[in-house]
């Protein structure tokens, strides 16, 4: 238990002298796609053979640390998900990809033991291995610094935390700032809400501070609930102290002395990380009742979601905090003054509050220098969909659509053609070939209709119908709406009626108007963000790839062959050979004929699964 | 749905007329009580307090509602407007793997329907029926597991399987079934 700043920075020395005596460290990628693919087998199989060898294996730092110890780590997401378990080796920075529980001998033997590289393990580009992590495309060309621990320290120690600089912000502020300084250097370094709104965090901080309460409260919005997006998590996994130490600093700047953590249901792993990482704060005494000395006392507390995407809204999410349906409210009055329990509240996201320790470590001038003008900063993606590399990034406001699908993520999968890319998930746009070169930034996006949202950036090639994304996208927000106002409860109801219609091969004549006049009157007259921004996906597909809603429509054909009842599976009688392998394939006997004469189709029975297209040697069953 | 007025206490009878829900007169309230205590009785921690209730029965046993609401004071239509809410609450029994299928977007452009579609057509499940009639399997979708780099994922109890296809699904069928006859 640290009782004042002298013992803080003591303890700093001594953890990073036993972080510096580690000859060596192995760190695994304990994030939820690594653990998946067996992560957590290698490491236990690398303690069992280290310690068979009688080397010194160190879990955590060691108070009194031995001369020759190798660390073996578990840690947050690396992010290169596609190539996980991914395992790091320290100081050399080499990165061994796709590892397995059988290559844990030859790793302590030749690597550990005698400081070898094995090539077989490495990321081969063009047949040619990499050795170094930040030699690899996908991370050369990021620049990570909220995600800079990520896959480099133990997710689950403080130690390693404050070893790598770790709460010496919440140092600063809390003994050499005062809180309209604290307040000044975020608002100065332009810092904007990461979860989706762009809302200026420093402004937000200054009007909770202005309220005139006792209680106040900090709010950590990890609800993370767009589908195609995993960044808060990777935080709230890799880097929790990282956020922890940003509500902190938040909270000494307003004066508030409580904090919540409200997660989603379906990441257990991240909370599991953050009650590890709330009870070592509490031991070391960086949380509790007058902390080091201070009269700055400060608890904190985790809220589990229970499943309801609308708890993202900052009123929602309050109001299941407080135990009750998650109904967003009418607003004003502001979260800022009647926030949480009705007391003024400061609500941001998990990437926002990451980015803070940093901007009051090295100041606002220095975090200027990412971004753009108006969108300082870095931006975490999470890059997924018929792309390459699918995983974690983490690049500058600014950068632009193409850089990220085709230098980082390495280009569209199986060779296929970028067609459009959603931004933002179900509140969010699709982006198209058109907009490759344009800045991802806040403003900029808004110009197009879209949206940054949290981040999610879902890749979509020539296979994917666009009309049948939409109607994925209505239906998730049909799903997930509360019920709470009419226009968002029937409206999407009526606006997901007609997209199935249309997928289903039934469009009319006028359908178009009529989805483009109820998004209109939906984006005006819903009460909340889910509600307003619920016919995004719809609007934009219609701008953007209009003649797909048309040959559904008006031809009742699907270009991209992909809305199952629109499918006519013929046979070509000039090249089938009457085998009968397609009509044994056939589930519902719907292909009939005799041998050794062309084969014939019943579209009345047919259910277009495409089983006799994969089955036909003779390529005679097409798409009509 | 719940019209009982019931009286709090597991031993007494629940005899109101027209009740067509049937209570088990002898349920345990041993676990109950101990996640309440746990809880100190806020009635704030209501969520947190049905999410332990689940974790323990797999679902949310009708007997539990009279028996809260009273302990916490808050109306049984209170807990029954929170439970409905929130899609995790199951009033329904759940089988002993509870199999999530991620549809979200990542899942969804890799083909994530076509794994449902045979887990179902496996299991003579759909999306009106959840879960098995011998309560072994229960087979849902959910929005998005944030695994996306892994997409299409399933998760079994929790657990997730990654890169799965139709083909897959059916082998992982077949080996907890074989698990669950030799445990």
């Amino acid at each position: 238990m640290l009782k004042n700043r002298e013992e803080l920075q003591q303890y700093r020395l001594s953890v990073q002298n036993s972080f510096n005596k580690q000859v060596q460290r192995v760190i695994i990628c304990a994030g939820t796609g690594c653990v998946a693919g067996g992560s957590i087998n290698v490491y236990n199989r690398l303690k069992e053979l280290l310690e068979d060898r009688n080397i010194h294996v160190a879990i955590d730092l060691e108070a009194e640390p031995h001369d020759e110890s190798v660390g073996l780590k578990k840690s947050g997401c690396h992010g290169f998900c596609e190539m996980g378990p991914l395992l790091r080796i320290d100081p050399q920075g080499w990165l061994y990809t796709k590892v397995s529980v059988d290559d844990c001998e030859e790793i302590v033997e030749k690597t550990i033991k005698n400081g070898e590289y094995i090539e077989r393990l490495a990321y081969c580009k063009d047949n040619f291995p990499i050795q170094k992590q930040e030699e690899i495309p996908f991370y050369k060309q990021q620049n990570r610094v909220v995600l800079e621990h990520c896959g480099k320290i133990d997710a689950n120690s403080i130690k390693e935390y404050i070893a790598s600089g770790g709460y010496t912000a919440f140092e600063k502020a809390l003994f050499d700032m005062s809180s309209d300084e604290i307040i000044d250097e975020i608002t100065k370094s332009g810092l904007r809400g990461r979860g989706g709104g762009g809302f200026p965090a420093g402004r937000k901080w200054a009007q909770v501070k202005r309220q005139n309460e006792t209680q106040k409260y900090v709010v950590c919005n990890g609800d993370e609930g767009d589908p195609g997006a995993f960044m808060d998590r990777s935080i709230m996994e890799g880097d929790p102290h990282r956020m922890l130490e940003g509500m902190m600093i938040a909270a000494v700047s307003c004066g508030a002395n409580e904090g919540y953590i409200y997660v989603r249901a379906e990441y257990p792993l991240a909370v599991e990380r953050l009650k590890n990482a709330i009870a070592q704060a509490e031991e070391t005494g960086l949380l509790g009742d007058n902390i080091l000395g201070t009269d700055f006392s400060f608890h904190m507390h985790i809220t589990r979601g229970a499943g309801a995407f609308v708890c993202g809204e900052g009123s929602a999410l309050t109001s299941s905090i407080e135990g009750r349906r998650g109904f967003p409210r009418v607003k004003p009055p502001r979260t800022v003054e009647h926030g949480l329990f009705d007391k003024p509240t400061v609500l941001n996201n998990v990437e926002t509050y990451a980015n803070v320790p940093m901007i009051i470590n090295n100041g606002s001038e220095w975090y200027l220098g990412f971004g753009t003008e108006t969108s300082p900063g870095t931006k975490a993606f999470a890059l997924t969909g018929n792309i390459n590399n699918n995983g974690l990034i983490e690049v500058p406001m600014g950068t632009t659509l193409r850089h990220i699908i085709f230098d980082i993520g390495g280009g569209i999968r199986d060779g296929g053609e970028f067609k459009a890319v959603q931004i933002g998930g179900p509140s969010g746009a699709c982006l198209t070939k058109e907009h490759l070169d344009m800045p991802l930034d806040f403003d900029t996006l808004k110009k197009v209709g879209a949206m940054i949202g949290s981040g999610g950036l879902v890749v979509m090639d020539s296979n994917t119908c666009m009309v049948e994304v939409a109607r994925f996208f209505m239906n998730f927000t049909q799903n997930e709406s509360c019920g709470k106002c009419i226009p968002c409860r029937e409206g999407t109801k009526r606006m997901l009626e007609i997209l199935e219609r249309i997928v289903a091969g039934e469009g009319k004549d006028g359908d178009i108007d009529l989805l483009l006049e109820l998004a209109n009157t939906i984006s005006h007259t819903a009460l909340c963000g889910l509600g307003k921004s619920a016919p995004s996906p719809v609007i934009s597909t219609i701008k953007n790839f209009r003649e797909e809603y048309e040959a559904h429509i008006n031809e009742k054909r699907c270009p991209a062959g992909v809305c199952q009842k629109l499918r006519k599976i013929e046979i070509d009688p000039d090249l089938c050979k009457g085998c009968s392998k397609c009509s044994r394939q056939c589930p519902v006997e719907a292909i009939s004929g005799k041998i050794k004469e062309p084969f014939t189709i019943d579209l009345s029975k047919c259910i277009r699964c495409g089983n006799c297209m994969t089955a036909c040697p003779f390529n005679a069953i097409k798409e009509g | 749905m719940y019209k009982l007025k019931c009286v709090s206490t597991a031993s007494e009878n629940c005899t109101q007329k027209g009740a067509k829900i049937k209570m088990n007169k002898s349920f345990d309230y041993t676990v109950t009580d101990s996640i309440l205590a746990a809880h100190n009785y806020e009635e704030r921690a209501i969520i947190a307090i049905l999410q332990e209730i689940q974790e323990h029965y797999h679902y949310l046993p009708k007997e539990v509602f009279p028996y809260i609401s009273e302990k916490l004071s808050i109306s049984e239509a209170g807990i029954y407007s929170v439970a409905t809410f929130y899609e995790n609450f199951s009033l329904e029994p759940k089988g002993k793997y509870v199999i999530k299928v991620c549809d979200g977007t990542a899942c969804h452009v890799r083909r994530s329907v076509p794994i449902l579609e045979r887990l179902r057509a496996d299991l003579g499940l759909s999306d009106n029926k959840k879960t098995t009639d011998d309560l072994l399997f229960t087979v849902e979708t959910v929005s998005c597991l944030g695994a996306c780099g892994l997409a299409p994922v399933i998760t079994v109890n929790d657990t997730v399987n990654p890169a799965m296809t139709p083909d897959k699904a059916s082998e992982l069928l077949k080996k907890l079934k074989e698990e669950s006859e030799n445990a």
